[in-house]
């Protein structure tokens, strides 16, 4: 097998992790980014909409031409992209097993950032196995990478920002998003983004859900119900909706395989997705030499992911000798105090709970490891 | 329940929609943006310095109306298609709403388009008298209609 020593390994090459990369090799470390998809970019590129944010967010830019302007920098800053590779293990001393392909590999990287992002939550129903169920990423992905359009009639299941964001764009296509059903009694996206699906007519029925997904072969109706103040279907209240896609957006997980395997500890903040690796501010694990960066630290948005990803990234480059500790912490703490700013108000601020939550624990896990 | 009597409601609270005197006053933003939510791109396009979010920046955007002309430069730049320009004193009996548009097809100037209110419901006929590209891909469709509707008026039904 072969073995390739580096500075740094990012895993991962969405905004975290192109973020990283850029910082690392910024300041001179050898750095590589490892993907399992054909293409870098993560979620950005299927991001058709202007982001939010503030300018060192790119807010305003569509999300595929923050990818490219990510990748730009870390092209130019060569940092190396392994794409079609899959981390599949990790063996002795933090080294990582690379599949990609033809054949397996070995990096030895000195420090690792694993930005893997987060897979969306399944939700089961009769008739959820039927072809015409999807998660809304697999859809999004669907219209806007590949232009294919996986059904004319939908359902969306979840009217968080991905369910609406992704409504939206369904319409963009010419698709007929029927009706958006949310569990709980409120929308969980952003006003902004509900009004502009809703001043299309596309009616989000709150304290609604999915009981069934009909169809011979395939989907051909959905029956959706009211929900009682403990979430049980209201009887009498079945809906039949003709539909022939149904849209699951019932939020997301850490995809934090890579960092069990490196054996970080974990904590379960349920606002933040589940069980999420435990980190410092400065986005390292408890396994000295790992860091997180995005939503595998915990689901957030791409903004904070970025932010996320400078940080570990000035970290790594800190801990590898190639900036002073006086220079990190002033870096650092710009990126900070922006994380801080986006983390307020009532979307920002149970996140910011949660992290604090998270900083807690590292403090306690840590000093007993030491 | 979000139909558009709360939905108008909640806007007309927020500081970004501008008072009954600035409307009669002639062109002027309308920010629908009533959430703290961490964005600013509408602060930085204004060239009047008419729309302030400051820090943090998850402060609601706030409209200071005598510094708004109506030009309209904030229209595309809200990435969340929150901003309209609405000119009640466009003639007699019409009002000219421009709106954030990103659906293909466009409008041609001269069409006649379904005008519909918060919650998508159709409430008048409108004449489209400009179509113009705001900021990439972000359209910018202005549309005259009868006077009274300028407060409810916030879409119009894409074409097929």
């Amino acid at each position: 097998m072969k073995e390739k020593e580096i500075d740094l390994a990012v895993v991962g090459s969405g905004p975290a992790g192109l973020s990283a990369a850029i910082e690392a090799a910024k300041y001179g470390a050898s750095v590589e980014i490892i993907d399992e998809n054909a293409l870098p970019g993560g979620q950005l590129f299927k991001q058709i909409h202007k982001f939010f944010g503030s300018k060192e967010h790119y807010a305003g830019v569509r999300g595929y031409d923050i990818g490219r302007k990510l990748l730009d920098e870390a092209e130019n800053l060569k940092v190396n992209i392994r794409l079609n590779t899959i981390a599949f293990g990790v063996f002795n001393k933090n080294k990582i097993g690379l599949f990609d392909q033809r054949s397996i590999l070995v990096s030895k990287p000195k420090k690792i950032i694993v930005a893997t992002g987060a897979s969306e939550n399944p939700l089961a129903f009769p008739g959820w196995s039927l072809p015409g169920v999807m998660g809304a990423g697999a859809v999004q992905t669907m219209i806007n990478i590949h232009r294919v359009l996986p059904g004319r009639k939908v359902l969306m299941v979840g009217a968080g920002n991905v369910g609406l964001i992704v409504s939206y764009q369904l319409l963009q296509t010419g698709a007929d998003v029927v009706a958006i059903v949310e569990a709980m009694p409120k929308i969980g996206g952003y006003f902004v983004h509900a009004a502009k699906v809703l001043r299309i007519g596309v009616p989000i029925l709150t304290s609604h859900t999915i009981i069934e997904a009909k169809g011979d072969k395939e989907v051909e109706s959905a029956t959706i119900a009211a929900l009682d103040q403990n979430l049980n279907p209201i009887k009498g209240s079945e809906k039949e909706l003709e539909v022939d896609l149904i849209c699951i957006a019932v939020g997301l997980r850490p995809e934090a395989d890579l960092c069990r395997m490196l054996n970080c500890k974990f904590t379960y903040i349920p606002f933040l997705g589940g069980h999420v690796p435990i980190h410092n501010g400065d986005m390292e694990t408890t396994t000295p030499g790992v860091y997180v960066a995005g939503d595998v630290s915990g689901i957030e948005e791409a903004s904070v992911a970025m932010e996320e990803g400078r940080i570990a990234g000035i970290s790594a480059a800190e801990s590898l000798g190639y900036i002073s500790s006086e220079e990190a912490e002033k870096e650092k703490i710009k990126c900070k105090e922006r994380l801080k700013a986006f983390r307020i108000g009532p979307f920002g601020s149970p996140r910011q709970e949660g992290k604090d939550k998270i900083f807690e624990e590292y403090k306690r896990r840590v000093k007993n490891v030491k | 329940m979000l139909n558009e009597q709360n939905i108008l409601n909640k806007i007309k609270s927020s500081p970004g929609y501008p008072s009954k005197e600035r409307f009669l006053k002639g062109p002027v933003a309308v920010i629908e943006c009533p959430e703290e939510i961490p964005c600013n791109p509408c602060e930085e396009a204004c060239p009047f310095g008419a729309i302030k979010v400051g820090e943090p920046i998850t402060n609601i955007p706030m409209l200071i109306e005598d510094k708004c002309v109506g030009c309209g430069k904030c229209i595309p730049a809200c990435p969340g298609l929150a901003i309209f320009l609405v000119n009640i004193n466009y003639s007699e009996k019409e009002t000219a709403i421009s709106l954030p548009y990103e659906f293909l097809p466009l409008p041609n100037v001269g069409d006649e388009v379904d005008v519909l209110n918060r919650e998508g419901k159709f409430i008048c006929k409108g004449k489209v008298i400009k179509v113009i590209e705001g900021e990439d891909h972000t359209w910018i469709i202005t549309i005259l209609i009868p006077k009274e509707f300028f407060e409810v008026a916030r879409g119009i039904k894409p074409l097929k």
